[in-house]
């Protein structure tokens, strides 16, 4: 464990490695309405701690929504949901010190380097001074983005902004971090480059991981559980290898994904949602 | 309940509250002037409107005499208001910027961090004031090579400083609040418009509100841009008299940013809704 020390760190003495938080994520029959349209429809879940969750389903299945609601981007019409051992409702703060969030959008300032993109992160979370310039140095060595950090990030390679977004995102430790369609736009090599760095995260910081994607092959390779999302709700949960092996010895995770919500996974989505990809993906160029 | 047992210590920002808030706040606004100087365009482009307005309508209506000055040049009259103007039109789109953060999806980085709202709006102010002082020392430059008698005493050009960031802060502010309503951009452009002509026009900045008809004098009393222009006026001006006096102008404007602040904070978060 080069790359985290953990006696310095301040994250040890958080009280998600006590005893009574079990779970990372934990709903309560989160609702969120968007006028008539149910978007998460008494959605409960658990997410354990320092696991791979991967939410799949297709645009407008409510992933998003429920992300949104998860990071304190967005109220629940009804119910909650404890994230960190916090409630999302009453203790939004708290919850936002636990988490790193990198959004379906490129969060990262193509205007400022790399470099300047962690500096104020670092500085918007709290990191000590002291602390700052080993932490900042460290990121961009974890995600080899060092020989680049003194340029814009406008000049960045689609696969270099998704690794800064993270490293930027994991600056302060979080306990919980949420990747909203991680590799959307990106190519097959830099896909693969991205999946390595969502393990080493999680090997190396024990960092549970909530991501939603509608690639089931990354979803395959990279999850331990996944919970297939549909019109708001969960049709089923389940490590990837029980999902498959449940329709029989040649069934794919697609296979299990129709079997289990009667849709594919490319239906649904409106404007917006192509919109939304359409602008990412030529943004990541 | 599960999270009875979480200690204050757990958290990395758990220092003094108002030292996190200024760091915070702080954090926001490095953010922005960091961009202003890989890019300094935008500050060329906003030196143009003051210099138009000093080098032409300033020079043609000092000959006309028309407008009671007080006895001063009639340049001299309009320089605080030209400088309060371009201060108002830089900071009345500052909104813009808010949107199109949102559409590129920075904004929400900033929404899931644990800085506070009310932070994340000051540090927006702060850049928009640092923008206007750029202007503020442009507008003094231009002003000098006129031969506009400019008070140079430390006091008077610390209140001129104050004015300009209060009077930036309070229009750039106003500016985020109607992001945060409108949000798209291109009705934003469409409010943005709207908004500076009544605002420029219903003040003091290039007439005495002696000049304005009853009702119109009544409007501009309660535009803020009113009141700094006035304490420009005595601050900036060799012989330039304030109609309010510094108490009520300063007041004015500090009462109008808290306002707007305590407006901004609360819809702030609708922006990315």
């Amino acid at each position: 464990m080069a790359l985290v020390d953990k006696a310095g760190n301040l994250q040890e003495a958080a009280p998600d490695t006590g005893p009574t938080v079990i779970n990372a994520v934990d709903t309560r029959a989160i609702t969120r309405r968007f006028g008539t349209l149910v978007a998460v429809d008494h959605l409960t879940v658990t997410v354990p701690n320092g696991s791979i969750f991967g939410l799949l389903g297709p645009n407008g299945a409510g992933k998003s929504t429920l992300i949104k609601m998860l990071t304190t981007l967005l109220s629940p019409s009804e119910g909650t949901a404890y994230v960190a051992g916090f409630d999302i409702v009453r203790e939004p703060r708290q919850v936002r010190r636990k988490i790193g969030y990198v959004s379906q959008m490129l969060s990262a300032d193509g205007d400022l380097t790399g470099y300047e993109n962690l500096l104020i992160s670092a500085k918007l979370y709290g990191i000590p001074r002291s602390e700052r310039a080993a932490r900042i140095a460290r990121a961009l060595e974890f995600m080899k983005l060092m020989h680049v950090s003194d340029k814009l990030v406008k000049h960045y390679s689609g696969g270099m902004i998704r690794r800064l977004e993270i490293a930027q995102s994991m600056l302060h430790h979080p306990s919980i971090l949420f990747l909203d369609e991680p590799t959307v736009g990106l190519d097959p090599f830099a896909k693969r480059a991205v999946w390595e760095d969502i393990r080493d995260l999680q090997r190396e910081f024990g960092t549970t991981i909530l991501m939603t994607t509608h690639d089931m092959l990354e979803a395959d390779e990279l999850c331990e559980t996944v919970a297939f999302m549909h019109q708001g709700t969960l049709a089923v949960i389940g490590p990837p290898s029980e999902l498959k092996a449940a329709l029989g010895a040649s069934a794919t995770l697609n296979d299990a994904f129709i079997h289990y919500t009667g849709a594919a996974i490319t239906e649904g989505g409106d404007i917006k949602d192509v919109a939304r990809t359409r602008l990412t993906s030529q943004r990541l160029g | 309940m599960s999270h009875a047992h979480a200690s204050p210590a757990s958290v990395l920002d758990e220092g003094n509250p108002a030292i996190d808030f200024a760091r915070q706040t702080v954090a926001v606004a490095e953010a922005d002037i960091r961009k202003l100087i890989h890019d300094p365009v935008e500050l060329l482009t906003r030196m143009i409107q003051p210099m138009l307005w000093l080098l032409i309508f300033g020079e043609v209506f000092t000959r006309t005499r028309v407008v009671p000055t007080g006895g001063i040049r009639y340049l001299d009259f309009m320089t605080p208001g030209i400088l309060a103007q371009s201060v108002l039109f830089g900071a009345i789109f500052y909104g813009i910027s808010l949107i199109w953060e949102r559409d590129l999806g920075i904004v929400h980085k900033f929404l899931v961090s644990p800085a506070a709202r009310s932070a994340l709006v000051l540090g927006r102010t702060i850049s928009s004031s640092a923008r206007s002082l750029c202007q503020m020392i442009f507008v003094y430059l231009l002003a000098f090579l006129l031969h506009v008698q400019l008070r140079w005493d430390v006091g008077a050009f610390a209140g001129v400083v104050v004015a300009v960031v209060l009077g930036s802060s309070v229009f750039s502010t106003f500016s985020l609040i109607a992001a945060c309503i409108v949000k798209s951009r291109e009705r934003f452009m469409g409010i943005g418009q709207v908004l500076t002509m009544p605002l420029f026009f219903a003040s003091n900045a290039i007439y005495p509100l002696s000049m304005m008809p009853e009702w119109l004098r009544w409007v501009s009393k309660v535009n803020p841009l009113t009141y700094q222009v006035d304490a420009l006026r005595h601050l900036m001006i060799v012989g330039g008299t304030s109609s309010f006096g510094m108490g009520v102008d300063f007041g004015v404007m500090v009462l109008a940013l808290a306002l707007m602040v305590g407006i901004a904070t609360r819809l702030y978060p609708t922006i990315i809704s």
